[in-house]
């Protein structure tokens, strides 16, 4: 924990986080923002000739989607709705007169159709699923979304609002699980490259409760989700800055995605979490991008 | 015992085919049981034999048919006696 505040406030001091009062809620320098900008080419250059079909959400998704993804089930406690206040002008005054006195305004805001984004590529599959039957070579997408998950804490590495940039694969299982082998080598690949140190391991997501405590033994007695890991705030406990799903059928399942023959499309998607690439490369080769190794810059900016 | 695994899956198990049409030993995932019917499988379990499945029993294989499953709740019934 004092590793994950000293390592904060060293962002804070360099400017290259803007601390906003709000655990895990943070505004990027022009610094910050240059490095990630830069990874995210390096990730063009990697994945950019597979052909990909580029697709950017909003960081808000259609609630009714939300609601049908299952994303409750499995993580209430990381989601977020968006309320507004959809009173009449009697209610404004009861609100300014709540606000005014310091008492919970919030309770009588009305939940939109739209809740934050939790993954980049939850509001992909549904949309697919509406064009029709899947082509035969089934699909590739290109994702990134700034995503939500409520959970605040002084770990620069673990932010409430971050985003993700994902690659998609629907297709036969044998597809879906080529895609998530290559880009765990291409993963450890592009991290060798600018210098910094991974390793990939089985994991799990944060299923909620003890009846996710089944999901999770699940998830990792069958593989289905790695991680590539790097040492940023303690090197026991290595964060996650890349995830390799793989989802079996489940969300041609649940969405609809087939083929033409009508069997089920499976699905894998591979995620780069941006800011904490960008956070490893500041721990690893300090925070004046200046001073970064060559080969490093070389990489990153050409 | 048997009878009431049935019923459960029956309720919860959300399987295309009837449950009168799986034998105990057929593997229940392939006859299309879902990582949340499991879960919601397993709860219905500790309710009906007022059990709690401890953190080695809580795993795929346990609920791979309904032999295993039987195995499994008089495996966490034998425990509990002889704790």
């Amino acid at each position: 924990m004092d590793a994950q505040i000293s390592f904060l406030d060293r962002l804070f001091s360099a400017g290259l986080l803007l601390d906003t009062g709000v655990d895990g809620l943070y505004g990027r320098s022009g610094r910050f923002e240059d490095v990630i900008a830069a990874f995210e080419r390096l990730i063009d250059r990697t994945g950019g000739s597979d052909g990909a079909e580029v697709i950017r959400f909003p960081p808000g998704m259609n609630r009714a989607i939300f609601e049908k993804s299952g994303y409750m089930k499995s993580f209430p406690q990381l989601a977020g709705t968006i309320h507004s206040f959809c009173g009449c002008e009697l209610d404004h005054v009861n609100l300014i007169q709540c606000m005014d006195a310091g008492k919970d305004w919030t309770k009588e805001q009305q939940a939109t159709d739209i809740v934050l984004t939790p993954a980049a590529c939850y509001p992909l599959y549904p949309v697919v699923a509406q064009r029709g039957d899947l082509p035969a070579d089934g699909g590739l997408f290109d994702l990134q979304s700034y995503c939500f998950r409520h959970e605040p804490s002084k770990d620069p590495a673990r932010q409430q609002m971050f985003r993700m940039r994902e690659y998609v694969r629907m297709g036969k299982a044998d597809d879906v699980t080529e895609f998530r082998q290559l880009w765990i080598e291409r993963g450890t690949d592009i991290m060798q490259r600018v210098g910094l140190p991974v390793h990939i391991d089985v994991a799990n997501d944060p299923f909620f409760g003890r009846a996710g405590r089944m999901l999770v033994n699940n998830q990792r007695d069958q593989n289905l989700k790695f991680e590539l890991l790097i040492p940023i705030t303690s090197t026991e406990n290595p964060t996650a800055c890349m995830s390799f799903n793989y989802h079996q059928d489940h969300f041609g399942t649940k969405w609809g995605i087939q083929f033409a023959d009508g069997t089920t499309a499976h699905t894998a998607c591979v995620g780069f979490g941006l800011e904490r690439i960008a956070l490893a490369l500041f721990h690893h080769h300090g925070l004046d991008i200046e001073a970064w190794p060559e080969q490093v810059r070389q990489e990153l900016w050409g | 015992m048997n009878e009431a695994i049935r019923e459960l899956l029956a309720k919860v198990g959300g399987l295309p085919v009837a449950v009168d049409q799986i034998s105990d030993e057929e593997d229940l995932y392939n006859a299309g049981l879902s990582s949340f019917a499991s879960v919601q499988l397993m709860l219905g379990i500790e309710d009906t034999f007022d059990i709690e499945f401890s953190d080695q029993f809580l795993n795929r294989k346990s609920f791979a048919s309904i032999k295993a499953i039987e195995r499994t709740v008089e495996a966490i019934l034998k425990n509990n006696e002889d704790a």
